[in-house]
């Protein structure tokens, strides 16, 4: 297995996890954070495929990568605001479905 | 009883999916693609001499101005919520942290500046930069400077659109029979630098107020207010 | 080729320059940079679509660096349609909104402050998310289309909660949801990548190689914009979303937005996937397409407010985009198939955005949308429920709406096939909607109008009617249409570049 091979996959095991958690967690915080995981996991698997190369990493994955951060921070920006918004305005710190019974 | 159903099978399908993706992965070919080289042939070109900062600001800069309207849209976004004021002072500001932050704010306005300028050539550039200057907004906010845009609103909501404006422009300016951003060589390194700064300002700027997330406008939280509709 | 496309370029850059101007700007003159964008944008799809009609579709590397390496504009009849649909539905819209969150005559200041608040958020937030519906119809780049998809979904979220209250859980759950789409989607776009080192939709046709990377790659990506789509059983999210946000926004997300994800699906497999399709794929998504319209009407049966109610319909509705896969998969079929669809998101946008701005005027007449108090309104708000009752008939697909071609032409491809549980489910869908849409206009019509007289600015009541009309009319106009559609030929496998 090459370390390509191996950043991919441990994008693949990353992905899983966030994807995990963003169904079973409650909280609004970790299914955030989950989301964050599932990211940082997609970009895992682009940079770890861009070394195929060698000493010459493809820039455009790398772009991809940076492009990708920059739109994650905004959305989990958002997320966190909005779940701000709701705590303020309802208290709410899941969504209504998840509520304990 | 059900929630156990519930997390068994929604564990089974992530394994599931997982195995799949695994595979998928593992199915990959070995050999590089070759647009690294295209990017090699086109560097000369693009104005600036990091492939990486080609890609996203000359090759790729449609997705680098539509990326810099995400930012601009999500602080809108952030601001339309209407959020009340967070920090309120819990305590003075201890001295150890007024020094050390009086001394750090100025440093890192001069590394974000350096990061901005090393970008034409190495890893760095106006996100890299944009992001020291957001963390310096962020220690401002953290030890209760109010950030100008409670004083001057409307200088820093400019300040937060320049870069996409100056983006923008630029684009339109050198639009010639619907051709969008054909810059090359040196005017494209120029323009890139011109994008650079602006957006560098503006992503600093976005950042310590998304920290911040409450609109300069908010005198009162919305909260308190009644809300009509269903 | 490569022939520029002043008119393309201008549709994403105007709103976007109108974005940030609206959001420097106090509210009122946020709201007169809406409008101007609002009619330049109307003007553009219009000089678009006659550009396409004269010289054929075309395509456009921006910057000059034609694909691989640069991102392509494509312009088709697909992304003209889409484009124009928007742009008519997010006008009328747009002037709708100007007086639904126009100052109302209130004792109560901080009512006041708050529908002042959201007079100056909507309008940059709604020019944000009409760029990136147009960026996201014309791109022909991967990974600029996951770029387009997040100005989307996040430009759609606080639109959705501006409206405060219940919509701010509905727009959490909606954040979340759609930041799943999209991430999924940009996963499977790194899939695709590393596989074949390309980004372009055209080149990527023509060099796709199945196996199992490609495979979960559609998997990902199509299940990203199914559940951004809202497609049973994904569908959990729409109604509370759709049925909470203001008036216009409901209108737009309804009509537009999920069309927008419904709209890259299909892009990808008819133009992008077919060589890795299988046959089952197109049945799974058929069937799926069944069992909304289905669950769907039968929701909406039983609602008690119109919003939700409208909300339901849309699951079903949608439903119908994806039935067509299911018939789309028979290669002699699949043109038609695809037009039929088309058509009917188009009608389909056309008249849920007049039956949603139609609620938002009942809503704010009556100050509530509860159907059990709908008695005899019709008597005071004759035009808002005319729309309601054209864009009904739309609905029910009855002649000569637009949707009745739609499903007259998913009918027979049905009937072709021998796919007679598709047969029924087309038939019983039409007459569900019936009857939800007569439990509205039922009471509506009958029983003497009671309570006080009630004042809705009349063009909240004509921008209604407008849409609800184009709905019926679109019917009407279909060979005009279908011209613009088949420019570029856009339901064909693309014949790929060489690499």
């Amino acid at each position: 297995m090459s370390l390509s091979t191996l950043y991919a996959m441990t994008g693949v095991a990353l992905f899983s996890l966030g994807f995990h958690a963003l169904l079973v967690q409650r909280h609004l915080l970790r299914k955030v954070l989950a989301l964050n995981v599932l990211g940082s996991a997609t970009f895992l698997l682009l940079v770890g495929m861009a070394r195929r190369g060698g000493d010459t990493p493809d820039p455009v994955p790398h772009a991809m990568v940076l492009t990708g951060i920059v739109v994650a921070v905004s959305a989990t920006a958002l997320a966190l605001s909005l779940a701000r918004r709701l705590k303020a305005a309802q208290g709410l710190v899941r969504l209504p479905e998840d509520m304990p019974e | 009883m059900r929630q156990m159903l519930a997390f068994t099978l929604l564990t089974l399908l992530v394994l599931a999916s997982g195995l799949g993706l695994a595979v998928a992965v593992l199915s990959l070919p070995d050999a590089p693609t070759d647009l690294a080289a295209r990017v090699d042939a086109g560097l000369d070109d693009s104005g600036v001499s990091h492939p990486v900062t080609a890609v996203l600001l000359n090759f790729r800069a449609y997705d680098t101005l539509l990326e810099i309207g995400v930012l601009l849209l999500v602080l809108t976004g952030t601001w339309s919520f209407g959020l009340e004021r967070r920090l309120d002072p819990e305590g003075p500001v201890g001295p150890i942290q007024a020094e050390l932050v009086r001394n750090l704010v100025p440093l890192m306005v001069l590394v974000a500046g350096h990061l901005l300028w090393l970008g034409s050539k190495a890893p760095g550039g106006a996100f890299q930069a944009g992001a020291v200057l957001g963390g310096a907004g962020v220690l401002l906010v953290l030890s209760q400077h109010p950030l100008p845009a409670w004083r001057h609103p409307a200088g820093y909501r400019a300040t937060a659109s320049l870069g996409l404006l100056v983006f923008l422009i630029a684009s339109v300016a050198t639009m010639r029979d619907g051709r969008l951003l054909e810059v090359r060589g040196r005017e494209a390194g120029l323009l890139i630098l011109l994008i650079e700064v602006a957006a560098a300002i503006s992503i600093g700027a976005i950042l310590a107020a998304l920290f911040a997330a409450e609109a300069p406008e908010t005198a009162t939280s919305l909260d308190e207010r009644k809300e009509p509709q269903p | 080729m490569d022939r520029p496309l002043n008119w393309a370029v201008l549709s994403v850059v105007l709103p976007l320059f109108g974005a940030v101007a609206a959001f420097l700007a106090r509210a009122r003159a946020g709201q007169r940079i809406g409008l101007l964008i609002s009619l330049a944008v109307v003007l553009c799809s219009c000089g678009l679509a006659l550009q396409l009609l004269e010289y054929g579709a075309d395509r456009y590397g921006i910057g000059g660096w034609s694909a691989p390496l640069g991102i392509g504009l494509v312009a088709d009849g697909l992304s003209a349609v889409m484009l124009f649909m928007t742009a008519v539905v997010g006008a009328l819209t747009g002037l709708h909104a100007t007086r639904y969150f126009a100052p109302r005559l209130s004792h109560d200041s901080a009512q006041a402050a708050s529908q002042a608040h959201r007079r100056r958020y909507f309008w940059p937030l709604w020019l944000f998310m009409w760029a990136a519906l147009n960026a996201l119809y014309l791109s022909a780049d991967l990974f600029n289309l996951y770029v387009t998809l997040e100005l989307l979904g996040l430009s759609a979220v606080p639109l959705v909660a501006l409206a405060g209250g219940p919509s701010l859980a509905a727009a959490m759950r909606y954040l979340l949801v759609s930041m799943l789409g999209s991430l999924a989607w940009l996963f499977g776009v790194a899939l695709l990548y590393s596989a074949h080192g390309v980004l372009d939709l055209d080149r990527l046709s023509g060099i796709l190689a199945p196996g199992p990377a490609v495979w979960a790659a559609i998997a990902l990506m199509t299940g990203g914009m199914l559940l951004k789509t809202a497609v049973f059983p994904l569908h959990f999210w729409l109604p509370p979303a759709h049925a909470s946000a203001p008036a216009p926004v409901s209108a737009l997300l309804s009509a537009v937005v999920v069309k927008a994800t419904f709209y890259l699906v299909v892009r990808l497999w008819a133009q992008v996937f077919p060589a890795a399709l299988s046959f089952a794929a197109g049945q799974l998504l058929g069937y799926l397409g069944a069992a909304a319209i289905l669950w769907g009407s039968v929701q909406a049966l039983r609602q008690d407010r119109i919003k939700l109610l409208l909300a339901y319909s849309t699951v079903a509705q949608l439903g119908y985009l994806f039935l067509v896969f299911s018939l789309a998969m028979a290669p002699e079929a699949a043109a038609d198939a695809w037009r039929a669809a088309v058509l009917f998101a188009v009608a389909h946008a056309f008249g849920k955005a007049a039956l949603f701005l139609a609620s938002g005027n009942l809503l704010l007449a009556l100050g509530h949308d509860r159907i059990d108090g709908l008695h005899g309104v019709s008597a005071r708000l004759p035009i808002t429920m005319f729309a309601f009752g054209l864009a009904g008939v739309n609905l029910m697909g009855l002649p000569p709406s637009g949707s009745f071609i739609a499903k007259w032409w998913m009918l027979i491809a049905a009937l072709r096939g021998g796919r007679w549980e598709l047969v029924l489910v087309l038939v019983l869908g039409s007459l569900l909607a019936a009857a939800y849409v007569l439990r509205v206009l039922g009471p509506a019509l009958m029983g003497p109008a009671r309570g006080p007289r009630i004042a809705v600015p009349a063009l909240m009541e004509w921008t209604a009617l407008a849409l609800a009309l184009l709905s019926v009319l679109a019917g009407i106009t279909v060979s005009t249409s279908l011209r613009l559609l088949e420019v570029g030929n856009p339901f064909s496998p693309a014949p790929g570049v060489p690499q």
